[in-house]
């Protein structure tokens, strides 16, 4: 079976960040894989070595600069990747509809049988792509998954989602599926210097609006982002200054006072 | 009339908290739009939910009788049937777990656009919603097109509806389409021979402690301060300690005396389960870390340099 991976490479601000307009400045953002999309790469790539999935494939919206993180997927087991950009996504916040049309373009070119993506993107923070996309293309899904078990043969995976409070919840979910993947559901391997060589020849493949039969239109977002500023601090915090050695001995003082270590 | 939907959700028998947070917000958005609040309460023992939902505010119930517990299929249909029927202009949900596993379906069933985790609603001609981006490092206001909309409330940005309403209370009859997802049972996770929610003093250890070997000396500082210790998720995801012994809205909640977190930055699922401790210090290299926002004490410094130190305080 064919396993997509959805991968997005999100932007983690510096500790000491400037924010020009509705976004982080540029200089002060770092770019990485998505930490909860690492998990559903390794989950694809576990399938693969199981036997389960004969090809693996990720798909990223993003422009040129992502490939970097596409190379790091492809370096950790997948087979090739699509990334798909347009200058008519530039610059604006695509909402989830807009996502999954572009998906949903794929999908029909890739016809996997199974979908994997991280729960939410580290940056954004929406958690609502996978869902909206299973219901788009008609699949099966599951929400916050932990723990994965596919049985090909019954066109079945056998998941566990993680609910609040320390509970699982056990799902049978029929394939075709999407499954948005929690951390912790495996251990994503390091790329080895192997891999990170054989990325270099696999195929990324681009792609744009045209291409996917999509019009600027189409994918225009119903949400706009007019207003960003740093949350105003509610703290009444005491903080307790000097070197290690001064603030420890304050702080010991007052655990001492609470009753800590008596 | 236009109105507003939120929907009920329950676990084993028992409403959640979740639920009054969103009717409290889904009367906002009413008032605001001078729209009648509707709740829907899906599956269980509806007809005794549908008299604990009866709260101020609320205009009207509707109990859909299917099935036990959460099922996203029956969630799905029986508010998308709901949203058509009452002219729902806003279906407002928990940004819970089943939340985000069926709103963004529901949104694209209504051909709605979804808007997850709002801290914040105002309505005025047209919606805007307040949220965090970037690891709660910034908030947003976004402008939502349209006038249909499905949103999903974080938990605690709204206090709870309470009193006792006035609502009328109606079964309704859904078309539940089969599923292809079928929920076998539940799993308590963890166990183990702690449990960290008996703790009066907590050394919880987070991501700032880099690597598993480094554990042995925040284990040393829980040991020399007669704690207990406990964890952020990635720690328990890392596997370097069992998940009994995390603390947070997928772990356990705690409330001990004292909660010292080290290394910890206080991502908004963290502070869920732990936000209840009596005092709360936090140790951590980045002075903008929102852990600081609810601790008591605080040092701006490098664990490896102060935990030594505060062992030998207390050896």
């Amino acid at each position: 079976m064919k396993v997509l991976v959805t991968v997005k490479e999100v932007a983690e601000a510096d500790d000491d960040f400037a924010i020009e307009g509705t976004d982080i400045a540029e200089s002060d953002l770092e770019y990485d894989l998505n930490e909860w999309d690492d998990y559903a790469v390794e989950a694809a790539v576990q399938l693969a070595e199981a036997g389960i999935a004969d090809e693996v494939v990720t798909v990223t919206v993003g422009p040129e600069r992502a490939e970097e993180t596409i190379r790091m997927a492809l370096a950790k087991g997948a087979d090739r990747a699509v990334r798909v950009w347009d200058d008519a996504l530039a610059g604006g916040f695509a909402d989830v509809a807009s996502k999954v049309d572009l998906f949903e373009a794929v999908v029909e070119e890739e016809e996997p049988d199974l979908i994997l993506g991280g729960v939410q993107a580290a940056d954004t923070g929406f958690g609502a792509t996978g869902v909206a996309l299973a219901e788009r293309i008609g699949f099966e899904h599951a929400a916050v998954v932990n723990h994965l078990d596919v049985d090909a043969d019954a066109g079945v995976a056998h998941v566990h989602r993680e609910l609040e409070g320390g509970v699982e919840e056990l799902t049978d979910v029929d394939l075709p599926a999407v499954l948005t993947v929690q951390t912790g559901l495996n251990e994503p391997r390091y790329a080895s210097l192997r891999g990170i060589r054989q990325a270099q020849r696999k195929e990324i493949a681009p792609k744009d609006l045209s291409d996917l039969g999509l019009s600027a239109e189409e994918v225009e977002s119903a949400l706009t982002i007019t207003e960003m500023y740093e949350p105003e601090s509610e703290s009444d915090a005491e903080i307790i200054e000097g070197d290690a050695g001064e603030s420890a001995g304050r702080l010991a003082e007052v655990l001492r006072d609470k009753g800590v270590g008596a | 009339m236009m109105s507003v939907l939120v929907a009920a959700e329950h676990r084993r028998g028992a409403l959640r908290d979740v639920t009054y947070e969103a009717i409290t917000a889904g009367r906002e958005l009413a008032d605001a739009r001078g729209a009648d609040l509707h709740v829907a309460v899906i599956g269980g023992d509806v007809d005794g939910f549908a008299e604990e939902l009866d709260r101020e505010g609320v205009d009207a119930i509707h109990a859909v009788d299917d099935g036990e517990e959460f099922d996203h299929n029956a969630y799905q249909a029986a508010v998308s049937t709901l949203a058509d029927r009452l002219d729902a202009g806003a279906v407002v949900l928990p940004n819970s777990v089943n939340g985000l596993d069926y709103a963004p379906a529901l949104a694209e069933d209504l051909g709605a656009p979804v808007v997850t985790d709002a801290v914040g609603i105002d309505y005025d001609d047209g919606l805007t919603v307040t949220r965090e981006m970037y690891g709660s490092k910034v908030e947003t206001t976004v402008d939502v097109a349209g006038d249909r909309f499905v949103i999903t409330v974080r938990g605690g940005e709204w206090a709870p509806a309470e009193g006792v309403g006035d609502a009328t209370v109606e079964t309704a009859e859904v078309d539940i389409p089969e599923s292809g997802a079928r929920v076998t049972g539940f799993e308590e996770v963890g166990g183990g021979d702690v449990d960290i929610a008996d703790a009066d003093v907590l050394v919880s250890v987070g991501r700032g402690i880099e690597e598993e070997e480094n554990l042995e000396l925040v284990e040393e500082l829980a040991d020399a301060l007669g704690a207990t210790l406990s964890a952020s998720r990635p720690i328990v995801d890392n596997g370097w300690l069992p998940k009994n012994r995390q603390v947070g809205q997928s772990g356990k909640v705690v409330t001990p005396d004292v909660y010292i977190a080290v290394g910890i930055s206080g991502a908004v699922q963290h502070v869920a389960g732990m936000k209840g401790s009596d005092t709360i210090v936090a140790i951590n290299t980045d002075p903008n870390a929102p852990i600081f926002d609810i601790a008591d004490y605080g040092i701006v410094g490098d664990l490896f340099d102060v935990v030594p130190e505060l062992i030998d305080e207390f050896a």
